[in-house]
């Protein structure tokens, strides 16, 4: 039912298939390979200006460009929801671009791009994950040089995030994991997740899928592959935790995912919903109630795209 | 319903793009401006566009610039995503700007120097007076005088004045010099080559350099500068063939140089000389020229290790920052929704304040 | 390195690049993403002899002009190498530490792994990818692969590797974040051992 055929605009496009050039392709592929066989290092590659801008999804574009063929299915969300204005903006480019099939279900995606979220169904092996990354860097607030930076990794000096984390201990009593939490690779890289909750973390490590990031306006390219170790940085007697929440999905009753909130008006009121809009729509569909199910958030996903 | 709003979807963008157009176009009563008007009236916006945009192409840029409502960082960003998929065959010979067809070439250094000041289509000396002439239609400007002799060609250069003295550091071509460093291939590498430099600082925005260059003249990094000349004109652009081997003219591009003398270097081992900054763009742009000579000469001073750094000195600083395609890309992706993001943090900050009124609670109850 | 080529004698590559690429480049990335695992690039290419099919999809998929590239010294001269410079348009080098991508012929003759690029620490993807081409992928000794990218570990046992090979492997993988990342082939199949694979030498 979410399938679109997109359009077909071979063989007279104006642009290459899926908008780059081979050469550009090639690049970003060897770049990927790089990035796979070194989990967690950031790969210096040669981004080029897309037609949407630096910001936006510069770099997962690149990756996706770089990887579709037209027998993929390809999902794109942003904040979690298919519906999103950029996420939107973004598939319909794919669709035109790639002719390639574009879809809101998680599991039947071969393709998944999304900024700030990893969706709540375990991912499969055969799918590829793109996270769009603003900032690769997991130093560069602490030192806005990269010339250091890449020092730092390049001799695995991470004492200065442990000495951050620590300084934040020290003031909150706790870590406070909120979003972009860095992770140790492989007991090896100092890896920024992007800007994924806490809450997404632990999808990174064991996976079954591939983990492609790809930062378009710093240029870099990393990755994690498949069953691969993902720690999230914490102190022994200060454990990583993960956000949870008093209240359930209001529309599908959901215990277990992560929560938007959702202002009704200016005196209070509010609603907690899935942000991950597929994984909502489908446990509505299975039966699941919460307590404000049919709540006209609710119809207006429902709303078939033009 | 903000939340929904926000979920616009498909409609709510092409709705979007629908008024967009609209805007662009103005009330339907007044005519339509066509790009060739841009490209011959506007030719300055044209300029700048295609120098930010690294890409001569006068009707493209003009294009750009009708397209994005006269917004120039908006038609530089049109004009790269276009050139992006051009493909690439190379790098030109170097520009020979001795050989200029100069329509504009003044020094600040000498009174006179050889090959005369010649003004040229400048702003300087106008009054900044609005001329109201101008919004009535149809009157011709009155057409400049030609000169009684013919200008000297080639034009004596800043760099010939100064040869038999040695005063100035040379810049003479290195034999079997490497190809180029190519930003639109590479990512940015530190420390940069001053051919990575000169293409970022080039490609950079002009505001940002001429800030830049600006904070040092007051002394955050000052380098002494000084106009050794400007000179602005036609050049032709050579292209070797892999399967000629000689050198072919493929066209010709209208550019602004600057040579900036700031500061003199010397050692043990070599006597006193200026040294240079250096500028070249695009089109006619001086301020731009001028700002980037200033911000390439400050930056050699960080190659030198000056110690204590100015922003204009930091190369890291300066050349991660001036591309303002990158910039605006950034700073307006905080219109994106960041609502999974805030929601981490909110909760965070709502556990702290319950923490914080437990605490006080405490303390009232203890007292 | 750059005799004119008899463009007459090379033969066709992908009849539709930009599909056949993206295919090739898939199955080369779940490969590099699941070390052990097997690929499969089908029998549709008909590469000139001394190059397999797998390792001329791979030389399709990822050499081009910035790329300079090691050939084996039984490759030099060849037909497979004309087919290579011609539809690769990659640039030859005779130095191992200077290739982006190294095509081995023969494991037993080649130079140790060591003697190519092992990247920078600042820049460990600068290194040499090889392409290995073997007799066989399966009747080899095994040996066990672990490490990122394994599900628990994965047994390899390519044929026709000289006795020090997997030595080699396992000082390669001692040096991450240094090292050289190897596709192993043979006729249409490829297994890929990164850097990252942990390798354990049966009763070695």
């Amino acid at each position: 039912m979410s399938v679109q055929t997109g359009s077909n605009n071979a063989p007279e496009r104006y642009y290459n298939y899926a908008y780059l050039d081979e050469q550009t392709k090639r690049m970003i592929r060897r770049a990927i390979l790089k990035a796979l066989a070194i989990p967690g290092y950031q790969v210096p590659f040669g981004s080029r200006e897309m037609p949407v801008p630096y910001g936006w999804g510069t770099g997962g574009i690149q990756l996706t460009a770089a990887i579709v063929g037209p027998d993929d299915v390809y999902k794109c969300i942003d904040q979690g929801a298919d519906d999103t204005t950029n996420a939107v903006s973004i598939r319909q480019f794919f669709a035109k671009v790639a002719d390639v099939e574009t879809t809101e279900d998680t599991s039947e995606a071969t393709i998944i791009q999304s900024r700030h979220r990893v969706p709540e169904k375990p991912l499969k092996a055969g799918q590829v994950m793109v996270l769009q990354v603003p900032q690769p860097e997991p130093l560069r607030f602490l030192e806005p040089r990269e010339t250091e930076t890449r020092a730092m990794h390049a001799y695995e000096e991470y004492g200065l995030q442990y000495v951050a984390l620590y300084e934040r201990v020290a003031r909150v009593g706790r870590i406070n994991a909120g979003a972009g939490h860095p992770v140790m690779v492989e007991e090896r890289y100092l890896m920024s997740p992007s800007p994924i909750p806490a809450f997404d973390n632990p999808k990174l490590g064991f996976s079954e899928a591939i983990y492609l990031l790809g930062a378009g306006r710093e240029k870099r390219i990393y990755a994690v592959p498949p069953y691969t170790r993902v720690r999230s940085l914490d102190f022994e007697d200060h454990p990583f935790a993960v956000q949870t929440w008093d209240e359930n999905c209001a529309l599908c009753g959901a215990d277990d995912a992560y929560l938007d909130e959702v202002v009704l008006d200016d005196q209070g009121a509010k609603m907690y919903v899935c942000s991950d809009s597929h994984h909502c729509a489908e446990r509505r569909e299975a039966g699941h109630v919460g307590p404000m199910a049919g709540h006209q958030l609710a119809q207006a996903e429902k709303e078939p795209a033009q | 319903m903000a939340y929904v709003a926000v979920k616009g979807g498909e409609k709510a963008i092409s709705n979007a793009h629908k008024w967009l157009a609209e805007e662009r176009r103005g009330d339907p009563a007044v005519t339509e401006l066509e790009v060739a008007q841009l490209r011959e009236q506007l030719s300055l916006a044209v300029d700048r566009v295609m120098g930010e945009g690294s890409c001569y192409d006068r009707d493209l840029a003009a294009l750009a610039v009708k397209q994005a409502r006269g917004d120039l960082p908006e038609a530089v960003f049109l004009v790269r995503a276009y050139r992006t998929t051009l493909p690439r065959f190379g790098a030109s010979e170097p520009l020979d700007t001795v050989n200029m067809a100069v329509r504009r070439r003044v020094s600040a250094a000498f009174k006179d120097i050889p090959g005369g000041q010649v003004l040229g289509p400048t702003f300087d000396y106008t009054h900044r007076l609005l001329d109201f002439a101008l919004a009535a239609d149809g009157v011709l400007p009155p057409q400049a005088v030609l000169a009684e002799e013919p200008q000297a060609y080639p034009m004596p250069t800043i760099g010939s004045v100064f040869a038999h003295e040695d005063l100035l550091e040379s810049d003479e071509r290195t034999e079997d010099a490497p190809e180029p460093f190519d930003l639109t291939r590479e990512p940015m590498s530190f420390p940069a080559g001053r051919d990575q430099r000169l293409q970022a600082l080039a490609r950079g925005d002009e505001g940002f350099l001429l800030s830049l260059a600006y904070s040092s003249q007051r002394g955050w990094g000052n380098t002494h500068p000084l106009c050794g000349e400007i000179r602005m004109g036609t050049v032709a652009v050579e292209f070797v063939p892999e399967e000629l081997g000689f050198a072919i003219e493929v066209g010709d591009i209208i550019v602004t140089e600057c040579q900036m003398l700031g500061g003199s270097k010397s050692s043990a081992e070599t006597p006193p000389q200026y040294m240079r900054g250096y500028g070249l763009v695009f089109g006619h742009s001086e301020r731009k020229a001028m700002s980037m000579a200033i911000v390439d000469r400050a930056l050699r001073d960080n190659a030198a290790a000056s110690g204590q750094v100015a922003p204009v000195q930091d190369e890291e600083f300066v050349l991660y920052h001036s591309d303002n395609v990158e910039a605006s890309g950034f700073v307006q992706h905080l219109k994106l929704p960041h609502y999974v993001d805030f929601q981490a943090d909110l909760q965070s900050i709502r556990r702290l304040r319950r923490e914080f009124f437990q605490r006080q609670a405490l303390k009232e109850a203890a007292e | 390195m750059s005799a004119a080529l008899e463009l007459e004698k090379i033969q066709p590559a992908f009849a539709d690049p930009v599909r056949e690429s993206q295919i090739a480049f898939r199955k080369i990335m779940e490969a590099v993403a699941r070390p052990g695992t097997r690929a499969d690039f089908g029998s549709d290419l008909h590469p000139p002899a001394g190059l397999g099919a797998a390792a001329a999809n791979v030389a399709l998929a990822l050499l081009d002009f910035e790329t300079p590239v090691w050939l084996d010294p039984a490759l030099r001269g060849t037909d497979a190498e004309a087919w290579v410079r011609f539809h690769c348009g990659c640039p030859l080098t005779v130095d191992p530490a200077a290739a982006a991508f190294a095509i081995v012929t023969d494991a037993k003759t080649a130079p140790r792994l060591d003697s190519f690029n092992l990247g920078d620490a600042r820049y460990p993807d600068r290194s040499t990818t090889v392409i290995l081409q073997v007799e066989s992928l399966d009747d080899g000794e095994a040996v066990i692969l672990s490490g990122p990218g394994v599900k628990d570990v994965i047994a390899v046992a390519p044929s026709g590797l000289p006795e020090t090979f997997w030595g080699q492997m396992q000082d390669n993988n001692a040096k991450f974040q240094f090292g050289v990342d190897v596709l192993i082939v043979s006729g249409s199949a490829l297994t890929a051992v990164p850097r990252s694979s942990n390798i354990q030498i049966q009763g070695g």
